[in-house]
């Protein structure tokens, strides 16, 4: 591939980089400095929406006006999101790593079925308005553990397809080992191969941590009303309360993003690999 | 669909196959190490909670329907739903925006992968850059744009001003809504589809492009006959994923134009939520199976057509 950089190469190299920084710098980082440059500003001079460096940086009163605004329901809607994520996503790593596992190691004439329910749940949109009716009827509409319990439903499909496909990697023989030295199906699965499936499991909760805590539409529909408000709920009722002060929609923005870019940071590779997985592969 | 179990490995030793049956021989090595009931909470959870809701979706389209109780009225929903404009129109809009979703992310998310794949300064930052709207919530990107594309006061327009252009009503013309929430539906789906090409991209053995280099091909005619061929799987997933994705969009739509102006960017996702809202719950239903058919007859032929063509290959 590289048989010494020849000079067209590099320049290849240098204007093509400069090229696309412009152009990702137009299409893709001016919306987010907008979106900074905008909560930092008064709220007078955030109402003229533009595109400028703010005459007054104001950010920390935007982030207490913010939190404080009707009855501090910005954290209790983090509270709730993050009671939202963790929970959701722990069950369906749990319930779907058990799901997996047992549907690549074991044949039987269920398997065609399962896996017709696992695609069928990545293709077929949820029904609204029955959801809800079978939720009433459980007693878990309009409940935080009702909405968990939904989003485990909703985001179990993708996980189970990581996890089959990751435990077809794991070695058959150290199942059969684990089973001649006496360990039990629970054992077995929770002492050996849970831990082995520890990189797919990093995988999946940042990638579902990123889908439930940005979640609109299920909190909207299965858990209506302030008390319940999730953090992207608070931005659709500050559109119509704020609808003057865009500094402080702005600033709800950025604070509402602030997880998922730190998690980003930190987990940038995992995301990556676990977005792409199985996507080439197919 | 069958394509997905005929991938699984095949069967190996046959290693307790039949533990029920062998159950009462009482030798403890016939019993599977892998339990049916390690499915239980999964189906449990699945089973009440999608599964039901999905199939009392059929019966309850077919009613007037208050939650409480529910009038059996045939098919009256439904061809309310087609007769409708403003109904009917949803299906067309839904249609549209997928399908200009999709093949805007395969375009430009294999342009974008070859050149961020290709020997230039800067790829990481520009990957991050890239693939980071994918992680922001989809309101705050509704809001953000319809800020950015205010007729009057937006960033947009101000900028096309400069070069001349006449204020452009990007959200609020009738004809131009949907497009323009489209355009931001790929904005913010690009990194995704860009990812999984670029996964793609850097799977490619170098072997074939140095063969390709030694029969004399060009950049061009590397990215033809090499790179093109060689993506079709991941064009499979980024079609399929875009497609479900276009098909059932919501939040976008909803926190930038909610259906508007008039019904002119209202998709089946945004219909079923109006109705909702407006208690009938019966039609609401109904728009959720016409959105489940759409899907259902989209997804599984193109599913079927495009793995089969793969394993010709």
């Amino acid at each position: 591939m590289k048989e010494g950089i020849s000079r067209l190469n590099r320049t290849y190299s240098w204007v093509g980089g400069i090229v696309a920084i412009l152009l990702t710098g137009v299409l893709f980082v001016v919306p987010f400095v907008f979106i900074f440059l905008t909560a930092s500003k008064t709220g007078q001079e955030a109402s003229l929406l533009e595109f400028t460096w703010p005459t007054e940086w104001v950010i920390w009163d935007n982030v207490v006006e913010v939190i404080q605004s009707r009855d501090y329901i910005l954290v209790t809607a983090f509270i709730n999101s993050t009671i939202l994520t963790v929970a959701s996503v722990t069950v369906m790593v749990i319930v779907s790593a058990l799901v997996g596992y047992v549907l690549q190691r074991r044949k039987s004439r269920w398997n065609g079925f399962i896996s017709f329910m696992v695609l069928a749940g990545l293709i077929v949109p949820p029904a609204v308005v029955p959801t809800i009716w079978v939720m009433q009827g459980l007693g878990i509409y309009k409940t935080l553990h009702g909405l968990v319990l939904i989003e485990v439903a909703f985001g179990m499909a993708f996980c189970i397809l990581m996890f089959r496909a990751f435990v077809a990697t794991i070695p058959r023989e150290l199942d059969e080992a684990a089973v001649m030295d006496g360990a039990g199906p629970i054992r077995l699965f929770f002492r050996v191969i849970f831990p082995l499936l520890k990189s797919v499991i990093v995988t999946v909760i940042v990638v579902q941590s990123v889908f439930v805590f940005n979640d609109f539409q299920n909190p909207l529909y299965f858990l209506p009303g302030d008390q319940g408000a999730t953090v992207q709920l608070t931005l659709y009722n500050f559109q119509g309360q704020f609808s003057t002060s865009w500094n402080l929609l702005f600033m709800d923005i950025v604070l509402i993003t602030l997880p998922m870019l730190i998690m980003y940071i930190f987990f940038n590779r995992q995301i990556v690999a676990g977005l792409t997985s199985g996507a080439v592969k197919g | 669909m069958t394509q997905q179990t005929l991938q699984q490995p095949p069967p190996e030793a046959p290693q307790a196959p039949r533990g029920r049956e062998a159950r009462g021989a009482r030798k403890p090595r016939t019993r599977s190490p892998y339990p049916m009931w390690f499915y239980l909470p999964a189906a449990i959870i699945y089973g009440v909670l999608f599964v039901a809701p999905t199939f009392a979706s059929f019966y309850f389209s077919l009613t007037r329907w208050t939650i409480f109780d529910s009038e059996f009225i045939g098919l009256e929903n439904f061809v309310t739903f087609f007769s409708e404009p403003y109904l009917f129109d949803s299906l067309v809009n839904t249609l549209m925006f997928a399908v200009i979703t999709s093949g805007l992310k395969v375009v430009l998310g294999l342009l974008f992968a070859v050149f961020l794949t290709s020997q230039i300064k800067a790829r990481g930052y520009l990957r991050s850059v890239v693939f980071f709207p994918v992680l922001v919530s989809t309101v705050g990107v509704g809001v953000t744009f319809s800020v950015l594309m205010d007729p009057f006061d937006g960033l947009i327009n101000k900028v096309l001003a400069v070069v001349g252009v006449d204020e452009i009503g990007w959200l609020t013309d009738p004809n131009l809504a949907l497009f323009s929430v489209a355009f931001v539906d790929v904005w913010r789906g690009l990194g995704l589809a860009t990812l999984i090409y670029i996964a793609g991209v850097v799977a490619i053995p170098q072997e074939y492009f140095e063969a390709a280099k030694v029969d004399g091909a060009n950049a061009f005619k590397q990215f033809w006959h090499v790179t093109l061929p060689l993506m079709r799987p991941a064009t499979t997933t980024v079609i399929i994923l875009s497609l479900i994705g276009g098909l059932r969009s919501f939040d976008l739509i909803w926190t930038m134009t909610k259906g508007g102006p008039g019904f002119s960017s209202d998709v089946l996702a945004s219909v079923v939520y109006k109705q909702y809202q407006a208690g009938f719950y019966g039609l609401s239903t109904a728009g959720n199976v016409v959105l489940f058919l759409v899907v259902a007859a989209i997804i599984i032929p193109l599913f079927w057509l495009l793995n089969r063509k793969e394993v010709d290959r």
